[in-house]
């Protein structure tokens, strides 16, 4: 296998984008990342995007994209695998060049999901999960986040202000964030009082309704080199499934297709989880960011309250996470978030974060959740 | 959103708590399955769950899906059946202030929703506390 | 001899009383109270209907017939709620026992007397040999016009009664059926509120066609007011089956058991099929009983049946009626009572 670094990202500004479509915020993102790394063509490219069908009508994106983008013929690939699909689709692509099949691949991943009610939404994300055991039973994304959030509560004394402090260093992060849909800050209070949506959890700890695209271009070591751009080395990717319905796991605090991704990344990149100076994770809601946490081995389990509430995760604490503010302030176009966090990682890594600079950066990683954890792509990242 | 066969191919688990187990494993599982996760059993043979059990996490729905738009707030729960298989389903006939985790529970056939106006009716299991 | 194996009930925990429902369209609660003898009565929640509260009473009805619901060969739900215009509720309700495929199934409708027709042809398939165990329900959510006086009265239950010739609780020693055509009450297909004559539903319709079904069935059997412990008339109010039941020559102490409705409503097809049940929770071995219902249109079913010793050993198999009927009550108002019943206009 060839070793496989990421020579250019592309982002634009996330939010309610009326007046551009899912081809525009495509097309504008994959150029972006296409001029960044200075290359001239691409030999394959792979699409995340989730419900594309349920909100704008269109499937068979692939070739849509392919075509706009003005690559056709190259081969292209939609993936799916609910909300991490973004990393999905970096992972297939990592594989393509790792292997010796393609050199140049564009990763991305782009969702429109403001041209339909807020309902439609609900039961497009809602595809997600188990229809015929959770969703005909009333249940939504945040209620399944919420009964975790219970089962936490229950067994750790997880307590209800240390969710609030994930949103809270989340938004304080977003707030640097210029490319963020939520860029300014929010007190506890904020979190605590704002609008109820599954008991306890409310919209401050649920992440957005997002407009957006994000895009990387990979190729082989040896290639970036030659094209004299900063080595970004993708050196570990892991990726697991585990049961769809939470009901069916043997413990809901726990996220073991999380577990078994991270501990497969960390083995092939050799490193341990106190080797990595960032983390860009999944915080569709407050609690998934803490239940992540102790997957990854980030923190012990139950430990990972405690640890937001002392401020380690902050940007200048001992184990940063989410320094580009996470899903919750810079917003979550589903199927873009993975490769959107592999965007903020490589840029950490760079030293172009800016004001969200984690000082030093060498190694990061990302994690890419799908429904309530049914399926986790994990990277590890480090700049030579 | 269902379709008339979709919803009718379930009726035998959500009328009657219909599941299948692995005798191999002594697993029970809800709804039934082709091949056992554990073992690879493809010998799975019919049973039922048990019809009472405890919750083991609840939550209220706030904001509903669009088939339960009038009925929300309502709650729903993860419950432990006492067989030892896991069931969500929504918790009714209490107090929001009275669910708490542990709390024992039965199962009640109830009307889930109705496809709008005109579409079909869709029935189901939720669960009341077991006095 | 034939009889009924098995019996259960069925009512919603909410409740909304008289006074609830006056406030809203200033009347008189207090002479509303005295004069159809009604405190409060029984509202389905929006998740409940017929269909429900029918396969919770029959499986209260299972747990004292103690048999195996795949020997059921006849289900009927008597109702003038059924869920659909065009579709049967009992199909439904023996999919959710366990009956099918081998049962025959009709919904059947006669206003408050579609549950005791269920019961009268079940009992008979039995008795005629052409199924083992047949199951009766009757069970309604009815609705009365807001403001009007049902509203008062209309409520939510469920009562089943399954049928048989082995390990009977109740032998069924006669039935007598009395009808005529009486519009004292009736609804028009896509309106959404019954209609009713108003005091023509009185000597007309209800005591014309009890006193001629109980007459009929008494004379048919040699029988006498005296020779029966207890009697469960129809219950439209609290008054009317005291009325009857004095005309007749029954006490006020063989009314009482069976006389839920001060508490519970008139649930129109469970009304006096609930009553048999809460009458059975106390009967004693040998006991006889006389149920006379009422259906408006109109007509009166009824039976007499004699209590076996088994009702000791099953009465506590299930809930008790009255248990029911006083666990967990949640008391609405008016507000959210017409909300559950669908009667405030919403965007589609």
């Amino acid at each position: 296998m060839r070793d496989v670094a990421v020579i250019g990202i592309g982002m634009t500004k996330w939010g309610e984008l009326w007046e551009k479509s899912l081809r525009d915020i495509y097309v504008e993102t994959a150029l972006l990342a296409i001029d960044d790394a200075g290359v001239d063509h691409i030999d394959s490219m792979y699409v995340g995007s989730m419900s594309s069908g349920i909100f704008v009508g269109q499937e068979h994106i692939a070739s849509l994209l392919a075509d706009y983008l003005g690559c056709a013929p190259v081969p292209s690939t939609r993936v799916e695998t609910a909300c991490a699909s973004g990393g999905l689709a970096l992972r297939l692509g990592f594989m393509e060049v790792a292997s010796g099949m393609s050199d140049i691949v564009l990763v991305s991943g782009v969702e429109k999901m403001t041209d339909v009610g807020g309902d439609k939404a609900t039961y497009a994300l809602g595809t997600a999960a188990d229809q015929e055991y959770e969703c005909y039973h009333g249940i939504t994304f945040p209620g399944l986040y919420a009964l975790m959030a219970v089962a936490h509560m229950n067994k750790y004394g997880t307590t209800r202000e240390q969710l609030a402090e994930v949103a809270v260093k989340n938004h304080r992060n977003g707030s640097k964030n210029p490319l963020a849909q939520f860029p300014f800050e929010v007190t506890v209070e904020d979190v605590i009082n704002s609008v109820k949506i599954a008991d306890p959890l409310r919209i401050l700890d649920c992440s957005p309704i997002t407009d957006g695209a994000a895009a990387a271009i990979i190729c082989p070591v040896e290639m970036a080199k030659k094209l004299n751009k900063p080595v970004v080395k993708v050196i570990g990717s892991g990726h697991a499934t585990d049961a769809i319905a939470i009901s069916q796991r043997k413990d809901m605090t726990w996220l073991e297709a999380t577990y078994r991704a991270g501990k497969s990344a960390y083995e092939m990149a050799q490193k341990k989880p106190k080797d990595i100076d960032v983390f860009e994770v999944h915080d569709c809601f407050t609690i998934a960011e803490l239940c992540v946490m102790e997957a990854l081995g980030i923190v012990e389990k139950g430990k990972s309250g405690e640890a937001v509430e002392k401020g380690r995760t902050a940007i200048d604490g001992d184990m940063p996470v989410n320094p580009s503010g996470g899903l919750k302030s810079k917003g979550h176009p589903v199927r873009a978030t993975g490769i959107a966090q592999a965007v903020e990682i490589v840029k950490q890594l760079s030293g172009e974060s800016e004001e969200r600079q984690v000082k030093g950066a060498r190694i990061g990683l990302t994690q890419n959740m799908g429904g309530s954890g049914a399926s986790t792509v994990v990277h590890i990242f480090e700049k030579e | 959103m269902s379709t008339p066969s979709r919803y009718w191919r379930e009726v035998p688990q959500r009328y009657r708590l219909e599941a299948n187990k692995c005798e191999k494993c002594n697993k029970k599982f809800f709804p039934p399955r082709l091949i056992c996760p554990e073992c690879g059993n493809r010998e799975l043979v019919k049973t039922k769950i048990a019809e009472k059990g405890k919750i083991i996490s609840h939550t209220i729905i706030r904001v509903p899906p669009s088939q339960y738009k009038d009925q929300a707030p309502y709650a729903v729960g993860v419950v432990e059946m006492d067989d030892g298989v896991n069931v969500m389903g929504q918790i009714v006939d209490c107090d929001f202030e009275d669910l708490e985790v542990g709390m024992r529970v039965k199962i009640e056939f109830r009307k889930l929703f109705s496809q709008g106006h005109s579409g079909i009716l869709c029935y189901g299991y939720k669960f009341v506390p077991d006095s | 001899m034939e009889g009924i194996v098995g019996y259960g009930a069925y009512i919603p925990r909410n409740r909304i009383k008289v006074e609830e429902i006056a406030k809203v369209w200033g009347a008189d609660a207090p002479s509303y109270k005295k004069g159809l003898m009604l405190e409060e009565k029984s509202v389905p929640s929006p998740d409940q209907d017929t269909i429900t509260m029918a396969v919770e009473a029959s499986k209260n009805a299972l747990k004292r017939a103690e048999i195996d619901p795949i020997d059921i060969g006849a289900v009927y739900i008597g109702s003038e709620s059924h869920p659909y215009a065009v579709k049967p509720s009992g199909t439904i309700l023996a999919e959710a026992l366990g009956s099918t495929p081998e049962v025959h199934t009709a919904d059947f409708e006669f206003a408050c007397k579609a549950g005791t027709e269920g019961m009268f042809v079940a009992l008979n398939l039995v008795k005629t040999g052409v199924v083992k165990y047949g199951l009766g329900v009757g069970a309604d959510t009815s609705q009365g016009a807001p403001g009007d006086a049902l509203e008062y009265s209309a409520a939510a239950g469920a009562a089943a009664f399954i049928f048989g010739r082995e390990k009977v609780v109740a032998e069924v020693l006669d039935t007598y059926s009395y009808m005529t055509d009486t519009p004292d009450f009736w609804r028009r297909e896509y309106e959404y509120y019954p209609q009713h004559g108003g005091r023509f539903t009185g000597e007309p319709a209800y005591f014309k066609h009890i006193m001629g079904a109980a007459k009929g069935i008494l004379k048919k059997a040699g029988m006498e007011p005296q020779d029966f412990s207890y009697v469960v008339f129809h219950q439209p109010n609290g008054k009317f089956p005291f009325k009857v039941g004095k005309k007749l020559g029954f006490s006020k102490q063989q009314i009482e058991p069976g006389w839920l409705v001060n508490k519970l409503g008139n649930t129109y097809s469970g009304s006096s099929p609930m009553g048999l049940t809460a009458t059975f929770d106390v009967a004693k071995p040998d006991d006889h009983i006389l149920l006379v219902s009422y259906g408006s249109g109109a007509g009166s079913d009824a039976f007499i049946l004699k209590v076996t010793s088994r009702i000791d050993e099953v009465r506590n198999l299930a809930p008790l009626t009255r248990s029911i009927l006083d666990h967990n009550k949640n008391y609405l108002e008016y507000g959210e009572y017409a909300k559950f019943r669908e009667k405030i206009r919403k965007a589609d």
